[in-house]
């Protein structure tokens, strides 16, 4: 065990715990009932981007993974995986075996606890739903010790409280989860410059559903009728045949192209002429329709995944990521938005757009059928909590929400307006951990436990 | 706990009814902001001073004497919740005539400005060292950076005060806790009533505004005005012959 600073992946909240590597079940409940009155939480590979996977003053509790503990079923297709196993792990067994995850976020840094924990969605929201949704069972280590299988079958209760529950109902030791059967480890990728936000929500009306994968990029500099001028990337897994095969089609082994080095200015390097370049570059850059073109699934699904420690290009203060969901007839308030970043001149490196499909039962679950809008932004710029607060008020008025594990700047209230089943979780929680022993700096700050 | 702003939700003010730290309260976003601790010396006057707070969240007075250390951990060991930002704000200035004649009233002061902030100081930061996080706001004074004989208890007592709280800073910074020394020149307030201002004289909103900008930014040490820095780094390396005559006495 030892005292350490800890933050989320946009390093912005620093916070000390005691952190305890664990081997095994044994191990994480010999720790979680020695838990002081701060309580302990889980943590994976620390990609949430606000205080999520910390607790400070308390414990924080890492599992040990071993990818030969993976065991595949071949034929009904599926996996059953230790909650600490990463995605990217995971990948790199099941893709030569010809399976796919069946939900990937932007990054395969994710372990499968944290999947569940967050009922991540990807690309494939609109089609597919989010992680939870794609879980048969799972073994969750609770606040006294012992531990219990559930499923949507099995103490469904607990279970849809587990997705989304943001790791406060207990452990995820394993999961036995679906997966996508591929045939080769190609994607077909049709690309198109859309030259603004209304061509684009309608594009992305029209055709999301031809395909299974759907995100665009949002150039949030460009103003006037350049407002909301974006890439829109849409595409599958390829089959077999469909590309010219140079090797086995189910190669896959991606890799770290370079790592940002740990001596950056405090302010970071991405300042705003700087995205404004980027931004410009990456619009110009981009076909203006482009069907079939072949990609990896590093570069389709994980781009920025080549680069270590991309989040020291923000600087000593960090970034914040900025994630919201809006009802689909809703765009107004998505336009609004847009505006506003635009018109305050907030250099936002990255900002994707998804359209979701519907939700699941899990009443912390972020996706909700929508928009979805998610912005990086340095937390060094001026003014940035105050556009916030702008924005937060818009999406909540509008019955969206923000997403729990991107999240670092929000409230109580916020919380509760965006999730009308705040209440119902609590109560499955608490019965399930009376003593609240899991706790998070999240839920102090939201007061998610009530 | 503090948002990825450094915006804190429970706030500890220590000199409940200081100028300065109440612009700080103020200065702090309202949106996140829900309760204020006033630890002051008069209550009667706290409650002035919380009625005025009410409609940006909820304020607490509790009675709370500086010279008082035996109590000061129990006192911050009361406050429910987790303490984000605390601003150890009591100080008195006393009568520089009186506090450099009399032995009483300087060591009266010494214990004020310095004793009791630095026993404050201890026991709100074991307190943050154990939830592992949390930001104490120091108030220093320029007049501690080179002290001048119009003055020399009040300016001794703020150079330890100010000298503890960087090395005590660096020493908790690993258990999480972040100390911030805010230097301020004259500033308009109560405790200067009736006192001729001095050059760059500011006021406690000014003095708020670099302090919030300060803890987003993890500083440990700023100076309000800020121009006070190149000013006080070329003011203490004037000769003492020299240093004696300039009109700042």
């Amino acid at each position: 065990m030892a005292r350490r600073l800890l933050t989320g992946w946009g390093r912005t909240q620093p916070a000390v715990a005691d952190v305890v590597d664990v081997l095994d079940h044994r191990g994480a409940a010999a720790a979680v009932t020695s838990a002081g009155d701060r309580g302990a939480l889980a943590r994976g590979l620390g990609r949430s981007y606000g205080d999520a996977a910390q607790n400070s003053g308390g414990l924080v509790v890492r599992l040990a993974a071993s990818a030969s503990d993976v065991v595949v079923d071949v034929e009904r297709a599926v996996a059953t995986v230790p909650g600490a196993e990463s995605i990217d792990a995971l990948l790199r067994l099941l893709v030569p075996l010809g399976f796919f995850v069946p939900v990937t976020p932007g990054t395969r840094f994710v372990t499968i606890g944290a999947a569940i924990a967050s009922d991540i969605h990807g690309k494939n929201h609109h089609v597919d739903g989010s992680f939870g949704s794609h879980v048969k069972s799972l073994d969750l280590l609770l606040a006294d010790g012992s531990t219990v299988t559930v499923g949507p079958e099995q103490s469904p209760q607990l279970f849809w409280a587990t997705v989304g529950g943001m790791g406060l109902t207990g452990i995820v030791l394993s999961a036995t989860i679906r997966l996508i059967p591929i045939e080769t480890s190609k994607m077909s990728v049709d690309t198109d410059r859309v030259p603004d936000l209304d061509s684009l929500l309608a594009l992305m009306t029209e055709g999301d559903d031809d395909y299974r994968y759907s995100v665009a990029w949002i150039d949030l500099l460009a103003k006037g009728r350049h407002l909301g001028r974006s890439v829109l990337t849409r595409g599958d897994h390829a089959c077999r045949g469909q590309f010219k095969e140079r090797e086995d089609p189910l190669t896959y082994g991606p890799r770290q192209l370079v790592t940002v080095p740990a001596l950056i200015p405090p302010s970071g390097v991405l300042s705003h002429p700087a995205v404004a370049a980027f931004n410009e570059l990456w619009y110009r850059k981009a076909p203006s329709h482009r069907v079939q073109e072949e990609q990896s699934i590093a570069t389709f699904f994980h781009p920025l995944d080549g680069i270590g420690s991309w989040n020291r290009l923000y600087g000593a203060r960090g970034m914040v990521q900025y994630q919201f969901v809006v009802p689909m007839d809703r765009d107004d308030v998505l336009r609004q938005v847009v505006q506003l970043v635009s018109a305050r001149r907030v250099a936002t490196f990255l900002a994707i757009l998804k359209r979701f499909g519907p939700g699941n039962q899990a009443p912390l679950s972020f996706p909700m059928p929508g928009w979805t809008l998610t912005l990086d932004v340095s937390s060094a710029v001026p003014g940035l909590s105050s556009l916030f607060a702008e924005l937060d008020s818009l999406v909540l008025d509008a019955g969206g929400r923000h997403y729990f594990a991107k999240d670092a700047c929000l409230g109580p209230l916020a919380a509760k307006r965006g999730y009308p089943r705040l209440a119902e979780w609590q109560a499955t929680r608490q019965a399930a951990d009376p003593h609240g022993r899991w706790q998070s700096d999240l839920a102090r700050r939201l007061q998610l436990l009530g | 706990m503090q948002n990825a702003f450094g915006e804190p939700q429970q706030v500890l003010l220590l000199g409940g009814t200081s100028d300065i730290g109440l612009a700080i309260v103020r200065a702090f976003d309202k949106s996140t902001l829900r309760r204020v601790v006033l630890a002051c010396r008069d209550i009667a006057k706290g409650e002035v001073q919380a009625a005025a707070l009410r409609d940006r969240c909820d304020v607490d007075v509790v009675e709370f004497h500086g010279e008082a250390t035996d109590g000061h951990q129990a006192f911050v060991d009361a406050i429910d919740g987790d303490i984000d930002v605390a601003i150890v704000a009591f100080a008195e200035l006393g009568d520089a005539a009186v506090s450099s004649a009399d032995a009483v009233a300087a060591a009266h002061l010494c214990v004020i400005d310095f004793a009791a902030a630095v026993s404050a100081t201890v026991a709100v930061g074991n307190r943050m060292r154990a939830q592992g996080h949390g930001a104490i706001v120091v108030l220093s004074s320029v007049a501690g950076e080179r002290v001048r004989e119009a003055n020399p208890v009040y300016g001794g007592a703020k150079a330890g005060l100010d000298g503890f709280a960087q090395g005590y800073g660096d020493l908790v910074a690993a258990d999480g806790v972040h100390v911030m020394v805010v230097r301020p020149g004259f500033v308009h307030s109560q405790m200067t009533n009736g006192m001729k201002p001095a050059p760059f004289a500011t006021t406690p909103v000014e003095v708020a505004k670099i302090v919030v900008a300060g803890l987003a930014n993890r500083r440990r040490i700023v100076w309000a005005p800020k121009v006070l820095r190149p000013v006080f780094s070329a003011l203490r390396h004037v000769p003492g012959p020299l240093w004696r005559r300039l009109p700042l006495q």
